[in-house]
């Protein structure tokens, strides 16, 4: 399902920027947490692909496109059914950018590059979210 | 090794199947049995993509995987066929043996009544699993391999509140 972005004591709304599509609430759970963070959850808009068919969820994220305007779409998993509607629906419209494996800090960064287009932003966080992945301590390898 | 898992999901390859069954299962192989995707390059490509790059698929008609199932069967690794309709499993209970089906997703449509959280079914599709069953097959749903498995009776009289 497309859920509306939190608002919460964000002050002014900004122009939804891109889609955060994935299992369960992965979606509106980012999206709560740059909400929490940065105040600025409200330029993605969240969907679920829960208890939805491919036909069905392909229409959702193509409607939600649509009714946005975004230029990006971020998913969860690279073999899973919202990169997969994506993909279908992006056939038509090659003018938006998908990128798969979404994580917290790449969001943030995206939520924060207003002043680049969508798509430049979205590469840019996609580098940020990549670096941002680290392990710390767990002794020595087994 | 061999074919473990026989599933029906409407949206064939995704993340349940390659990592909810995949991991658990060490799936090394799909055998993805869609007329129309078999007939696509551009979605064989979409699904190629999609799965780990340790885990292999082979695209079939139903027509086809009748005739490489016994192939796949032999292969040493673990592997999963899957179709998107019952239609196209009741081919293969009737005319390549499989004895097991997994029913792990057949989404909502305007003519299919819910009787799971992820299945859906119209009254063909019932009759098509009870024709399965009949033909010897022990048919189960579940869409998860830490959820419940219903059996076909269960499912078939059961309302959505049944997870």
């Amino acid at each position: 399902m497309s859920e509306p972005t939190p608002a919460r004591g964000s002050g002014s709304v900004r122009a939804v920027r891109a889609i955060i599509a994935g299992h369960g609430d992965f979606a509106a759970g980012l999206v709560s947490a740059v909400q929490q963070i940065t105040g600025r959850g409200d330029v993605f808009r969240a969907v679920s692909a829960r208890d939805l068919s491919a036909a069905d969820l392909d229409a959702l994220i193509g409607r939600t496109i649509d009714e946005t305007g975004v230029k990006v779409v971020f998913t969860d998993l690279q073999a899973g059914s919202c990169t997969m509607a994506s993909r279908r629906v992006l056939r038509d419209r090659p003018d938006v950018l998908l990128v798969a494996g979404a994580n917290l800090p790449m969001l943030l960064d995206f939520a924060f590059a207003d002043a680049l287009p969508p798509t430049d932003a979205a590469r840019h966080a996609l580098e940020r979210g990549r670096a941002a992945i680290t392990s710390l301590g767990g002794g020595a390898k087994k | 090794m061999t074919v473990v898992l026989n599933r029906i999901d409407d949206r064939l390859i995704h993340g349940q199947v390659v990592v909810g069954w995949g991991q658990p299962l060490d799936i090394r192989f799909i055998v993805l049995v869609d007329d129309e995707v078999a007939r696509s390059e551009w979605e064989q490509e979409l699904y190629r993509m999609g799965t780990p790059p340790e885990m292999d698929v082979y695209f079939h008609s139903v027509a086809d995987a009748v005739r490489a199932l016994p192939r796949y069967r032999e292969d040493e690794r673990a592997g999963l066929l899957l179709t998107g309709s019952v239609d196209a499993m009741l081919q293969l209970v009737k005319d390549a043996g499989v004895r097991e089906v997994n029913v792990g997703g057949i989404h909502h449509r305007a003519d299919r009544r819910q009787r799971l959280r992820y299945v859906f079914l119209s009254r063909e599709e019932e009759q098509v699993l009870r024709d399965m069953a009949q033909l010897g097959a022990t048919i189960t749903a579940q869409d998860v391999p830490g959820t419940r498995p219903v059996e076909l009776h269960e499912l078939l009289e059961s309302e959505a509140s049944v997870q």
